[in-house]
């Protein structure tokens, strides 16, 4: 079964979101990771800029595909991971620690309640991987 | 992540692939291993090891009798004359207009018995192609009883040859022999796509799981790993090996393509002569080359290329290196930017990024040149 940590909340673009106070920390799944296959590079936004719920604020390569990263929440980007340039496979390696994304400081807390639990994200898992 | 349809194509393998933790998508209609460990890994254990890769997906059409030859000659640019009973030789169909059918190898089984092994995504195209119009021969598509496995990488002759009932070491690159191999009869072709040592092994598709699993086990001691397509197509750019229906295709010249060397005008008539060589005396206004990304930045298929911020060509196909651990990728760029170190961009996501046109391959090849 795929990993699908309890405590964080999920997109149904197969990104996490990790609440910390009035700010969340934003990365991709471990079954996003399992489907793109080796990450090379992320493209993320500048710490300072303004990120919004289900749109896109960068992009992840694999070696075989480009994909779109989407906010889970609204907001401003107050930290980037510096490391992600240098190693982007942590992405592949520790995609819920080392290979987190950005944190975002939210707009409000409304648009956290309407992220997907981790079970609806399991079920959701389950039914796209097969 | 698409339910597949259930009108994908299986090679004999693919229960194997499935049970060795492959990860399956749909290619040119078959249902093949995009995967097994991880692309960068897989592409590495090709480079320093061996590799294994199901290639059953591939065509074969053979064609034999008196009009053999004649038609093979019709059809394909290369010149078949020069092609002694036991070697390969790599060749293309064009149309009348000069764009081309199909890439192949072609192989003289005899006098007057030829196979020509085609891409999978092309069989039925190529399979139409090749019979209409009775150009003679008596032609019979084959791909579906045959398989065909790829046994690629610096250990790969000694795996071979520990298997095969006669040494197949010496036999030259693009050259084949009958034998078998693991008890297994197969005909024996060192020929690849990845710029490595090795061979591509043609067995019945009833008996190409079991040379599978006797492979796998007899090349446990040299590391050999299973390879998806993911690798192949990594190991082939590193090469600038052309892919049809990325980098070459119904619209594009061999002249442009590089192919100009498989083209052999002065063998008599066949199809696509008299464009290809018009082409060939106005000269080439794009040309197909290789180049390297400055940043981590992936050039993807259909990307413009610019110049000065101008449109001069178009990427068609790019991905990270793993023997370079840089980006690499091939595109068609305008004539007067085709040298080596020509300083371009490439428009990703409505971002220049720096490319230069590098020297190709871009890494160099092992495969065996005798």
């Amino acid at each position: 079964m795929a990993n699908v940590p309890a405590d964080l909340r999920y997109t149904k673009e197969h990104e996490w979101a990790k609440l910390e106070g009035d700010k969340a920390r934003v990365g991709i799944t471990a079954f996003a990771q399992e489907q793109l296959g080796d990450v090379v590079f992320v493209e993320l936004p500048k710490a300072g800029s303004k990120v919004t719920a289900m749109k896109t604020f960068g992009v992840v390569e694999s070696v075989k595909a480009v994909s779109d990263l989407f906010a889970p929440l609204s907001g401003e980007v107050v930290e980037v991971n510096a490391e992600l340039p240098k190693k982007p496979e942590v992405v592949n390696t520790d995609p819920y620690g080392k290979g987190w994304m950005i944190v975002i400081k939210l707009d409000g807390t409304k648009e956290w309640e309407g992220l997907m639990s981790a079970a609806d994200y399991e079920t959701l898992v389950a039914a796209a991987g097969h | 992540m698409m339910d597949i349809p259930t009108s994908l194509k299986r090679t004999s393998l693919r229960d194997v692939h499935v049970a060795a933790g492959a990860k399956m998508v749909p290619f040119g209609g078959w249902d093949m291993p995009v995967q097994y460990t991880g692309i960068i890994e897989e592409h590495r254990c090709v480079r320093s090891a061996v590799g294994l890769f199901d290639i059953s997906h591939m065509g074969e059409f053979e064609v034999r009798g008196p009009g053999a030859l004649a038609a093979v000659q019709a059809l394909t640019t290369n010149d078949a004359s020069t092609l002694a009973i036991g070697q390969v030789q790599y060749s293309l169909l064009c149309y009348p207009g000069g764009g081309i059918v199909d890439d192949l190898t072609l192989y003289r089984l005899a006098d007057d018995h030829f196979m020509l092994t085609v891409n999978a995504s092309n069989i039925d195209k190529d399979w139409a192609w090749v019979t209409a119009g009775g150009r003679g021969g008596a032609w019979t598509n084959v791909s579906e009883a045959t398989g065909l496995l790829a046994v690629q990488g610096p250990k790969a002759e000694g795996l071979v040859q520990r298997l095969a009932d006669r040494d197949v070491t010496r036999v030259p690159y693009y050259h084949f022999a009958s034998g078998k191999v693991a008890g297994v009869p197969c005909l024996v072709s060192r020929t690849g796509y990845t710029g490595e040592d090795g061979f591509e092994l043609y067995a019945p598709a009833d008996r190409s799981a079991a040379l599978w699993h006797a492979l796998v086990d007899a090349g446990k001691a040299d590391g050999i790993q299973p390879i998806g397509l993911g690798a192949r197509d990594t190991l082939r750019l590193e090469m600038k090996f052309a892919l049809y229906g990325n980098d070459i295709d119904e619209t594009t010249s061999p002249l442009e393509a590089g192919l100009g060397w498989v083209v052999k005008p002065a063998k008599g008539e066949f199809t696509g002569r008299v464009a290809i060589e018009a082409v060939r005396a106005a000269g080439i206004k794009r040309k197909l080359v290789g180049f390297e990304m400055a940043e981590r930045a992936v050039a993807r298929h259909g990307y413009p290329i610019l110049k000065d911020g101008d449109p001069v060509g178009v990427v068609t196909s790019g991905s990270f290196s793993p023997s370079l651990e840089r980006c690499i990728g091939m595109g068609y760029v305008r004539a007067d930017l085709a040298a080596t170190g020509t300083e371009l961009d490439v428009d990703i996501r409505g971002k220049a990024q720096r490319a230069r046109v590098a020297k190709t391959p871009f890494v160099p090849s092992h495969a065996k040149k005798i």
